[in-house]
């Protein structure tokens, strides 16, 4: 009775999402990036928050790990409310997520070898010998074993991405933050780091979080979606459920129509009145 | 007129915040470096970054400047048939002013600019951003290392080339004017005291231009705007306002230590 109770407790607790937004509010200046969102990332699966650019998704991602805090509402990962958490329990939280940025983010005095062992280094005692074990296989599974000696600078841009994601699961985290993790990549790079995020995640038994705009190629790995625009969330769902919305904000954006309720104007006051009004000085 | 005063009363409040976010800086600083107990190995390589690749400019100044003191105190005590004070004017001039002064400039034309376009690309980069992902504070890892390797360079620096400097005028006044070598160092042995020159002028002088110089270094790389003109307009203002902290800071402790006040 208690085993099968203990295992119930265990399910639900595997069942509840990993990441829970309520009434997210947060503004940059008089700019509001976001009114009020609610959004839940479920565990152990590949969550994807697209948008276009500009929209606060890397902001979101930020707020989610700690980096800002909102103005209004409540971010917990783990039943843990991030927000409020001291600076010395924000850096044991983190030891349990990790966060791929957009640049890599390498240590560029250090080579590849050292940039994977660096969490391991600063946060265990752990031989030398086990460490370069660890961080062989970190490298060996973003397939980049044979670069442990390059420095940074020799690395193309899709492989320093690689170094960062091996540097990213070095403490095995439970979840794991992209940033624009397809930007700027040649397809064969993309297409490499698309499967690794989600043979990665399944391996490891990671949840993961894309922050993204390349709709194929996230909507392609991604078990569910959440659209953003304009600081409130447009639509969620599975990749499928949002390919077949009816929604004008979801069809412009997944099929990328020039035209739709996403403007491709920056706001401003009427055109003819700012022609022909005198330059300010 | 509102409009100025807004402008100025804005001006004002701007340098003020930026002040307030100097000084918790820098008392951030402070609180992390006990870290340096438990990694003294990143206190080791920051020394040799900041202390010893500053070593060849240190040393080629201070051999110049001596030699130009050995020259111009020459020119000027020979009138006076004064020459054998010419150890005397050259070691007080480099132990009370020129050593600390001209060691911090040089310092922070070196490296506090290096300091800080390490530590704006860094910011730029995301690399101080990733650190703290990864659980890892930058004030202990990356900015307390830095701060306490230049603190204890400085004055190191400034010793070094003040002796060099006292070198360089012995060349000059002695090897080359023929001055009395006796009279160089014993005049010099007879008039500058411990305390009152050398702990004041090399110890004190430069421990606090070498605080102030890292300070600022550190700060304006931290606060750097994350461009590329930003890091730029960072360095520029590293060494300009060490110049400027090092000049008001060295006639405010030279009023002090060897003034009427």
């Amino acid at each position: 009775m208690s085993a099968t109770l203990t295992h119930s407790t265990a399910a639900a607790a595997d069942r509840r999402p990993i990441v829970t937004v309520r009434g997210l509010t947060f503004h940059r200046g008089d700019h509001v990036i976001f009114q009020e969102i609610d959004l839940d990332i479920p565990r152990g699966q590949v969550t994807a928050i697209m948008g276009p650019s500009g929209t606060g998704k890397t902001t979101l991602l930020r707020l989610i790990s700690g980096q800002v805090r909102p103005d209004a509402g409540r971010i917990e990962v783990d039943g843990i409310c991030v927000h409020e958490l001291g600076w010395r329990d924000l850096y044991q939280f983190r030891k349990r997520m990790a966060m791929l940025f957009q640049s890599g983010a390498l240590f560029t005095d250090s080579n590849v070898f050292d940039n994977v062992a660096f969490p391991l280094r600063e946060h265990t005692r752990l031989p030398e010998c086990l460490l370069r074990t660890l961080v062989l296989m970190k490298l060996e599974a973003v397939g980049l074993r044979g670069a442990r000696d390059l420095m940074p600078a020799e690395l193309s841009g899709g492989m320093a991405r690689r170094v960062a994601l091996a540097r990213a699961i070095a403490l095995d985290p439970t979840l794991i933050l992209y940033d624009e993790p397809f930007a700027g990549q040649d397809p064969i790079s993309m297409g490499v780091l698309v499967k690794l995020i989600r043979t990665l995640n399944d391996a490891l038994g990671l949840t993961s979080i894309i922050v993204s705009h390349d709709v194929k190629e996230t909507a392609a790995i991604a078990d569910y979606l959440y659209l953003i625009s304009d600081g409130r969330i447009v639509d969620h769902g599975t990749p499928s459920a949002l390919d077949r919305s009816n929604s004008p904000w979801v069809d412009q954006f997944m099929h990328a129509r020039p035209d739709g309720p996403m403007s491709f104007h920056y706001p401003a006051p009427p055109y003819a009145a700012d022609l022909l009004a005198s330059p300010v000085p | 007129m509102s409009a100025i005063l807004a402008r100025l009363g804005r001006a004002v409040l701007e340098q003020l915040i930026r002040t307030g976010r100097a000084t918790l800086f820098f008392f951030s600083l402070l609180g992390a470096l006990s870290f340096m107990i438990r990694r003294p190995g990143l206190l080791v390589k920051q020394l040799y970054a900041v202390g010893v690749l500053s070593l060849p400019i240190i040393l080629v100044s201070g051999l110049f400047v001596g030699m130009v003191l050995g020259l111009q105190g020459y020119a000027n005590l020979v009138d006076f048939g004064a020459t054998s004070s010419l150890g005397t004017v050259v070691a007080l001039s480099l132990i009370r002013e020129l050593g600390p002064v001209l060691t911090a400039l040089l310092y922070a034309g070196r490296a506090g600019s290096a300091l800080t376009a390490e530590i704006g690309l860094m910011k730029a980069t995301e690399q101080l951003a990733s650190m703290r992902m990864m659980a890892v504070d930058p004030f202990q890892r990356v900015l307390a290392p830095r701060f306490l390797a230049g603190c204890i360079a400085v004055p190191l620096l400034a010793g070094i080339f003040t002796a060099v400097g006292i070198l360089g005028g012995y060349l000059v006044a002695v090897e080359q004017l023929g001055v009395d070598s006796g009279a160089f160092w014993s005049q010099m042995q007879a008039k500058v005291q411990l305390y009152a020159d050398v702990i004041n002028g090399v110890v004190i002088k430069s421990v606090v231009f070498g605080v102030v110089a890292n300070w600022i270094a550190l700060f304006e790389g931290y606060e750097a705007q994350p461009t590329s003109e930003g890091v730029s307009l960072a360095t520029t203002r590293t060494v300009v306002y060490t110049a400027l902290a090092v000049l008001a800071l060295d006639f405010l402790l030279t009023a002090l230590m060897f003034g009427a006040w």
